[in-house]
């Protein structure tokens, strides 16, 4: 008998499971479901392209429709998941069915997480997640309008130089002393800041948001104690993984369904892979990562497990990030006690951050510079050790150091 | 013409050949993607940081396309089996100039 795979969650992961699962060989059923509308598609263009309106939906989603029915993946839409029932192997569906299975791959990524202070259920407060979400910002994210933004990470900052482009009245609210805190060095951060200053747009470092006001729809932000008008709010202070159905199952989560270096959770029949997961980095401890990369090779990584051709995942992470003409991108998960080395000017807008650990390339932040994050990336995943003086001396090109 | 489509041909490494619409304004990769031509991983989706949508440009077509910026230059480093004609086909765009393109597939994008 045909064995079956059911894959919970059409996301990057998700998609990506489905076609590494055939790649591999693997010729049984499967069945894929995800609670949105839409096939799987990309989330990185929401808060950059397709927000900006230079980036039009059809170009969102991963694969053709075609893919999937030749692919022999069926596909459930608009179809959640209620409870896994492991004993049976049977995961039950919200409307009551109950689609058998002998492999199950959680791939249900992360949620936003929501601001709980009064006034955060108001109409006009938003948040950014799904092309739904991107929709009904739309419009009222018109030039003119004021727009707060709550949090200085990724998500809001990529908001915030579309909205400056487009001619918003933007101002950001962040809690920390500085911008993307938990995911760039701090000379990062101050480039960034003047960069979005220059743009026009309003920084409030180290401002909580205590409240929203307004009658019927969000007229006012409260933070740091004052009073800021605001005609939309975008709230981007981070996700949480969904990990409810795991954990009702029995499965562990310690934020984030625990998997091992197979995609594995503590059941053999069910792996996890995404957002949605925590698991052994390369470094040798826990980790969770929200990124592109994670959900392509971890779900690369299921698919060979779950076809007998289990393969350890130690892939080194990358992430990216759109701000202006600015692309940022990031090779290595950087330590606050790590050695920071400056290549090249950012008054020049092209310049490097590396960070070394025991005299090793751990990681690179790379601005407009692309040797540095691609080689960078390399000497990462072989942890080479490089001088100081050498990673900081442009005159040697970075091929030179490979 | 926004809206526009144009002639692709994508040939896979066994020879087989694909031709397809591709809209103005899409990447070759997308094209690709979009019509499930077997050959093109595009792992990142087209932001060129993955360097899993090499193309060979057949002869005649390599003049007609924008030189490669330094990003591409170096992803290209880093892909297998790289040519003189290869190139990310995330990077380039459809146009009228490129109606017809030929586009040959690497055997492997890893």
């Amino acid at each position: 008998m045909s064995e079956k795979v059911v894959i919970i969650g059409a996301g990057q992961a998700g998609a990506q499971a489905v076609q590494s699962l055939r790649a591999e060989g693997f010729t049984g059923a499967i069945t894929m479901l995800g609670d949105e509308a839409f096939p799987p598609y990309q989330r990185p263009p929401l808060s950059k392209a397709y927000l900006l309106g230079s980036f039009e939906r059809p170009r969102l989603f991963l694969k053709a429709d075609a893919y999937y029915p030749e692919a022999g993946c069926e596909l459930l839409l608009n179809t959640s998941a209620k409870a896994i029932h492991r004993a049976d192997r049977a995961v039950e569906l919200t409307d009551g069915r109950k689609l058998p299975y002998d492999k199950l791959l959680l791939t249900t990524g992360a949620r936003v997480r929501r601001l709980k202070c009064p006034g955060a259920d108001l109409p006009g407060v938003h948040y950014l997640k799904t092309i739904a979400d991107v929709d009904g910002l739309q419009e009222a994210f018109r030039a003119g309008a004021r727009i707060a933004i709550v949090g200085g990470g990724y998500i809001g900052l990529e908001v915030a130089a579309v909205g400056a482009k487009r001619g918003l009245d933007v101002t950001v609210f962040e809690a920390m002393d500085r911008l993307m805190a938990r995911a760039v060095s701090p000379e990062l951060s101050a480039f960034y800041a003047a960069e979005h200053e220059k743009a026009g747009v309003k920084l409030k470092l180290r401002t909580g948001v205590e409240a929203f006001e307004g009658n019927g729809k969000v007229e006012a932000v409260i933070a740091g104690g004052e009073r800021y008008s605001a005609d939309i709010v975008l709230v981007g202070i981070g996700v949480i993984p969904c990990d409810e159905l795991a954990v009702q199952a029995g499965l562990a989560s310690e934020d984030g369904i625990v998997v091992d270096q197979n995609a594995r959770t503590g059941d053999p029949h069910i792996w996890a892979a995404g957002d949605c997961t925590r698991h052994v980095g390369r470094e040798g401890h826990y980790i969770r990562l929200e990124c592109v990369q994670n959900a392509i090779d971890q779900a690369k990584h299921a698919a060979l497990a779950m076809v007998g051709k289990p393969k350890t995942y130690s892939e080194v992470p990358w992430f990216w990030s759109d701000q202006y003409d600015l692309k940022l991108q990031i090779a290595g998960l950087a330590r606050p006690t790590d050695t920071l080395v400056l290549r090249g000017k950012p008054e020049a807008r092209k310049f490097a951050v590396f960070h070394l650990r025991d005299g090793a390339v751990a990681a690179v932040e790379a601005v407009n510079a692309a040797p540095e994050y691609m080689i960078g990336k390399k000497l990462v995943a072989e942890g080479k050790k490089i001088a100081a003086e050498t990673l900081a001396d442009t005159a040697i090109p970075m091929k030179q150091m490979a | 013409m926004p809206g526009q489509k144009y002639k692709v041909v994508y040939i896979e490494d066994n020879g087989t050949a694909h031709t397809v619409d591709v809209a103005e304004g899409w990447s070759l990769m997308e094209g690709a993607v979009k019509h499930l031509i077997p050959g093109i991983d595009a792992d990142c989706g087209g932001a060129c940081a993955c360097a899993t949508c090499q193309v060979y440009v057949a002869p005649g077509w390599e003049d007609k396309l924008p030189p490669k910026s330094d990003m591409e230059e170096t992803m290209l480093d880093f892909a297998p089996d790289v040519r003189p004609n290869s190139r990310l086909s995330c990077q380039l765009r459809m146009s009228a100039a490129l109606d017809g393109i030929v586009l040959n597939l690497p055997k492997s994008q890893h």
